[in-house]
């Protein structure tokens, strides 16, 4: 199953080498991983829907409980033939949209980056790794909605998707944290059995919102909606795959994936059933207002996202199998509808919606798969959608005292839906045909025979309800905690309630359709609310916040080195002075186990004390810093006399090289002693000798504590035994510690690096600077 | 003084595992010894006796150091930064040991490291 997830990512590397071979013709092979994933997962459909569950386990990081565990169940099952199906068929019409673009090869790269990461996502029973996998979904998305990185809207657009959704990443972690510590694993197998624990336990609360906040924000749900509209900047294929049929489905999966774990209590229900519900009504209300297809769409997916969440919030078996239903329903009829505005827009070269018409006449194909997905996102008898609708009614009715009020909600939405799709579906196809289309004709099968098989698939399905009951939605239902639903989906269910309900939403989507024209005059009237909407609000809190930075920069970074350091000093001196003096009354100093100074030690210090007094008297720099390196050497001496030669050496040879160092800049410096007046003078000297103190009570106060010679007794018994070595310093740099060390060299290397840049590129200037 | 200080901090390197010494001071040491050249000679010179940039040194070192560290992986399957010993005496060197070729690695990274930071500072001025 490992493979299965990494072919992905390999044939992503692999285009890295051999992409300007997949570029020409050959591109359409490409569509061939998919493909060889979606049979491969359809394979398990016999084993998964007797129950079973697949697992396979690797280790990866043991000792931090990062393990790459696998488990394939309904659930899992379900999303992998999304992801790789629909994948399939987006991979094979890319190859067509794109056709001939300079980067094809790197879309390709970046979709099936994506779709290895999403099936890891879905497929991982180990928490932490679902958030890694959760993560490289969000990256593979920015890269995908960036694509046409010449365009500043789709950058922005990109940024923005990312902070959302890598915010919600974020979140998750902490949730997986949180819920590892109270579980004691981050096995979501295992959890499962915990449940009770950890609905008890005190951290639930913030545990399940932690997880919402996640769902949330990759599922675009009110009030985080608004970068998926935004994201309809990628090209067509992203917004098909990843914005509407499998990334943005991902917090649903979470939420799915935990309703076992954390489900079944008051806060979880409630803000599920809130938060999609007004998800749900708000995007549906929005459709009306839009004239770009992909804004219709984008919003209508949104909606069904609401309903989606909506659902889970509900809890029972009806609702829960809704919910199932309803995944494969969407993606089938919204990745229909995408693909069919992604020909419009390639052949016409519009999306706006209020100049289409007509063009069945040229494109008849793709007229009927959109006329298909319509009717299907419309719940019309005999489609698919018909069937999930049906069980969306049925799971509000049953839910007692709220059943009026769930079911107006659920009606509502559901017409509006149905508007969306008949704008994206029907409407570009009828009427007459503007003359500037005439010479519009079909593109090539690659692109529109995966709509009509998507579209086809919707009718199929929907008349023989009982080819995804058992093999998919049954199993789903199961890994969500439902043992044994007696529930089967039917497309006939007799004259009762749900079917007056159906008819009544049909009639007035059809009212609402024939009555209600999107108009630019109705986009811009809506506009005018703009200020409130939340993407303005996170706008403008991300603008205030840079203008905070900046402020805040200019006064902490204000290029004065000399600001560095005594603000560094002045933290440090603070800190710890509070923290010594806080904790205990005085500071035990044993004066008696000090040893006694000799008189060579005494020489040093004299030496010593008689350069720092140059150096604070220093009129000239050079003085200054010869009498620096002085302090230096004696403090190398003192390291000699208390037989740490190892320190010394190295001090020693420092020291040499900061006074050559300061030598060779000396010259290119300002004058000294012109830089600072009497009273910063008076700050520095009261500052560096506060400095002195606390340092010295910090020596003093360590000699005071017992010593712990457990770990030096440790290095020092096995330095030879172990690593063959006498010095026990150098032992522990380059074996014991040896990683520390190749991570030190490696931060040296960086540093030295950045020096040389800095520097060179400043003198690459002034070079131009002269020439000009 | 150059091939003195050369050969000295070489010394410094190999008597590490021993002796006060090591990969680090014996690389400043190194350092030193250039700088000095080139105080003496002019940077021109020094640079040319060197041949190649000095930046150089860090991704040779950290390779070397690298390596050294995985060795044992590949070739004793054990845990990263196992010591791995040849099992005779050598003569000079003492014994031969990944942790030596560890150590080498940091001697040219602080050489590289040192070089390049001085070098660029003494041309920007």
């Amino acid at each position: 199953m490992l493979s299965a997830i990494l072919l992905g990512f390999i044939f992503s590397i692999f285009l890295v080498f051999a992409g300007k071979f997949f570029k020409g013709k050959l591109a359409v092979l490409s569509s061939l991983v998919p493909l060889v994933l979606f049979l491969y997962f359809l394979s398990f459909i016999p084993q998964v829907a007797n129950g079973e569950v697949i697992r396979a386990n690797y280790e990866w990081v043991p000792s931090l409980g990062l393990n790459l565990d696998f488990a394939l169940d309904g659930l899992s099952l379900l999303f992998s033939l999304l992801i790789t199906g629909i994948g399939f068929l987006v991979f094979a019409y890319t190859a067509a949209y794109l056709k001939g673009h300079d980067y094809l090869d790197r879309f390709y790269g970046y979709l099936s980056m994506f779709m290895g990461a999403m099936l890891g996502l879905v497929l991982s029973d180990n928490l932490l790794s679902m958030f890694i996998f959760w993560e490289l979904t969000s990256i593979s998305s920015f890269f995908l909605i960036g694509f046409n990185n010449t365009s500043e809207a789709s950058r922005k657009s990109a940024v923005l998707a990312l902070a959302i959704t890598g915010s919600g990443g974020f979140l998750l972690l902490a949730g997986a944290l949180l819920l590892g510590g109270v579980a004691g694993t981050y096995s979501i197998s295992e959890m499962v059995g915990l449940s009770d624990s950890i609905i008890q336990s005190e951290s639930y609360l913030w545990i399940v919102l932690l997880i919402f906040g996640a769902a949330f924000t990759k599922s675009a749900q009110f009030p985080f909606h608004f970068w998926l509209p935004g994201a309809m900047k990628a090209p067509t294929p992203v917004s098909t795959y990843l914005h509407s049929a499998t990334m943005v489905k991902a917090g649903i999966y979470l939420l799915l994936r935990f309703t076992p774990v954390l489900g079944g209590e008051d806060i979880w229900n409630t803000t599920l059933i809130t938060v999609g519900g007004i998800t749900m009504f708000y995007a549906a209300v929005h459709t009306l207002f839009r004239t770009d297809l992909k804004g219709v769409l984008a919003y209508s997916t949104i909606a069904v996202l609401g309903l989606l969440v909506f659902l889970i919030g509900l809890g029972t078996e009806y609702a829960l199998t809704a919910a199932a239903v309803y995944i494969i329903v969407h993606a089938l009829y919204k990745a229909t509808l995408f693909l069919v505005t992604g020909i419009i827009d390639h052949e016409t070269g519009t999306r706006d919606v209020t100049r289409l018409a007509g063009l069945r006449k040229v494109m008849f194909p793709v007229a009927i798969a959109g006329f298909l997905a319509a009717l299907s996102s419309a719940g019309m008898p005999p489609f698919v959608g018909f069937v999930g609708k049906d069980l969306v009614y049925e799971s509000t009715l049953h839910m007692g005292s709220w059943a009026i009020v769930l079911t107006v909600l659920a009606i509502a939405t559901n017409i509006l839906v149905l508007y969306a799709g008949f704008v994206a579906g029907i409407k570009p196809f009828t009427g007459t045909l503007p003359e500037s289309f005439s010479k519009v004709h079909l593109p090539s099968f690659l692109m529109w025979l995966p709509p009509v098989i998507l579209a086809v698939l919707g009718l199929i399905v929907g008349i023989f309800p009982g080819l995804i009951d058992g093999p998919l939605v049954q199993p789903v239902v199961n890994a969500v905690g439902i043992d044994d639903s007696e529930l089967h989906l039917k497309l006939w269910h007799g004259f009762n309630t749900v079917l007056g309900l159906s008819a009544l939403t049909l009639g007035v989507g059809f009212l609402l359709y024939f009555l209600v024209k999107p108009s630019k005059a109705k986009e811009k009237g809506v506009a005018r609310f703009d200020f409130i909407a939340p993407l303005t609000l996170v706008n403008n809190f991300g603008n205030s916040f840079r203008t905070f930075s900046n402020w805040w920069t200019r006064i902490f970074q204000n290029g004065f080195l000399r600001n560095y350091v005594s603000t560094i000093i002045l933290f440090l001196v603070v800190l710890v002075g509070y923290s010594l003096f806080s904790d205990h009354d005085g500071i035990p100093i044993d004066f008696s186990s000090f040893s006694r100074m000799t008189y060579y030690e005494m020489i040093i210090m004299g030496i010593m004390f008689l350069a720092i007094l140059f150096v604070v008297g220093a009129r000239s720099r050079l003085t200054a810093v010869v009498a620096m390196g002085v302090v230096g050497y004696a403090i190398c001496l003192m390291f000699v006399i208390y037989s740490a030669p190892d320190l010394a050496m190295t001090q020693f040879s420092i020291d040499t090289l900061t006074v050559i160092l300061f030598v060779l800049v000396l010259s290119s410096l300002p004058k000294y002693l012109s830089i600072s007046d009497y009273k910063m003078k008076a700050i520095d000297g009261v500052l560096s000798v506060s400095f002195g103190i606390l340092i010295t009570l910090i020596a003093l106060e360590v000699l005071g504590e017992p010593v712990n010679k457990e770990v030096s007794n440790f290095y020092a018994d096995n330095a030879y035994v172990m690593a063959k070595g006498k010095n026990v310093v150098n032992v522990i740099l380059v074996d014991f510690r040896g990683v520390d060390t190749l991570m030190e060299i490696s931060v040296l290397t960086i540093a030295a690096i950045g020096v040389f840049s800095l520097l060179k590129l400043r003198l690459k200037r002034d070079d131009r600077e002269l020439k000009d | 003084m150059l091939p003195l200080l050369l050969v000295f901090s070489v010394f410094i390197l190999l008597r590490g595992h021993y002796l006060p010494g090591g990969g680090f001071v014996g690389g400043l040491i190194a350092s030193i010894a250039f700088v000095l050249h080139a105080f003496a000679n002019g940077l021109g010179d020094t640079r040319q006796l060197i041949r190649f940039h000095p930046g150089f040194l860090m991704p040779t070192g950290l390779t070397v150091s690298f390596l050294s560290g995985v060795s044992p992986i590949i070739f004793a399957g054990k845990p990263l930064m196992t010591g791995l010993w040849y099992p005779h005496h050598l003569p000079i060197v003492g014994n031969l040991g990944s942790a030596l070729f560890f150590d080498i690695g940091v001697y040219l990274v602080v050489l590289g490291v040192t070089l390049t930071i001085i070098f660029t500072i003494s041309e920007s001025v």
